[in-house]
């Protein structure tokens, strides 16, 4: 990916997540999100994860997203009334977003594994072609294409599969737990 | 020029944006936004991380596998969260925070 996307899109990412700390408006915070969520699933494709890129714009932008808007408009909030900003929250609050981002700029500076490009570390599909097992991911990769939601699902499936049906009754609890939550009581 | 660092720089902003919106809103439902953008910085930088560690010639999947799981868990979060949100505001009839204050010393 050019530079010059790369710099294009962290801005669009960074401006509309701060646009939605800043603006007071619940439905605009919301659509604001969207747009940063765009730029962040075009920072993933950038670093060559097609499925997670894919999957930040169709569960966070879209069903998360969504869900938002939907409890938004069901509660019918209106934009906040100018009053007065707590001045400690705020002071307290970007006190510790510059201390983190001092530390985090610390660390950076002296980490020399962060000074590689994505061209410094190229795949290699020659010899990923020779390790992998499955017959449609080695013609994939002898294609010289990277065949990323069949790496990811053979991830998944092949070394967490405890983990996904975990995962599977946590999402059923959820959705127990929501319907619990909404129901109104009846005396 | 495009290096890891500034991937796990953007991350480290987005996800500072994130905390200062918890922080310093009162609207609930802004400061569950803020929420989901510190986890979505969170899988940017592990993301990056499993690019630039190549394992037998590919992206390390197992950070990739871990992200998923990360969206999966605040998909889940966002549903109960909202849920009593709803239940607080039909309590309360407001989605400030500081209408929430039973529990103040």
């Amino acid at each position: 990916m050019p530079a010059v996307l790369f710099y294009l899109f962290s801005a669009l990412t960074l401006v509309f997540g701060l646009m939605v700390v800043v603006l007071r408006n619940p439905v605009a915070s919301a659509l604001s999100l969207v747009m940063s969520f765009a730029g962040l699933a075009a920072l993933f494709i950038s670093l060559d994860a097609y499925f997670i890129g894919i999957i930040q714009i169709l569960v966070y932008a879209g069903a998360v997203m969504v869900l938002f808007l939907f409890i938004i408009m069901l509660l019918d909030i209106k934009a906040e009334a100018l009053k007065k900003v707590n001045a400690f929250s705020v002071v307290g609050g970007a006190l510790l977003a510059i201390v983190f981002i001092v530390q985090l700029g610390m660390i950076l500076g002296g980490l020399e594994a962060g000074k590689k490009t994505v061209a410094d570390v190229p795949i290699h599909f020659e010899a990923a072609a020779e390790t992998q097992k499955l017959p449609t991911i080695k013609d994939d990769l002898a294609k010289k294409s990277l065949p990323d939601t069949k790496l990811v699902g053979m991830a998944l499936f092949h070394r967490y599969p405890f983990q996904i049906q975990l995962m599977g009754a946590l999402l059923l609890v959820g959705t127990i737990g929501v319907v619990i939550l909404s129901k109104r009581e009846v005396n | 020029m495009v290096t890891l660092n500034h991937y796990l720089l953007v991350s480290g902003l987005l996800f500072s944006i994130g905390l200062v919106g918890v922080v310093v809103r009162r609207n609930i439902l802004t400061i569950y936004m803020c929420l989901e953008m510190m986890l979505s910085a969170a899988n940017l930088t592990l993301v990056a991380f499993s690019r630039f560690r190549l394992v037998e010639g590919l992206p390390d999947y197992n950070a990739q596998a871990l992200v998923f799981f990360t969206i999966t868990v605040a998909a889940a979060e966002v549903a109960v969260g909202l849920a009593i949100i709803v239940a607080l505001f039909r309590a309360r009839q407001s989605v400030d925070i500081t209408a929430v204050e039973k529990l103040k010393g």
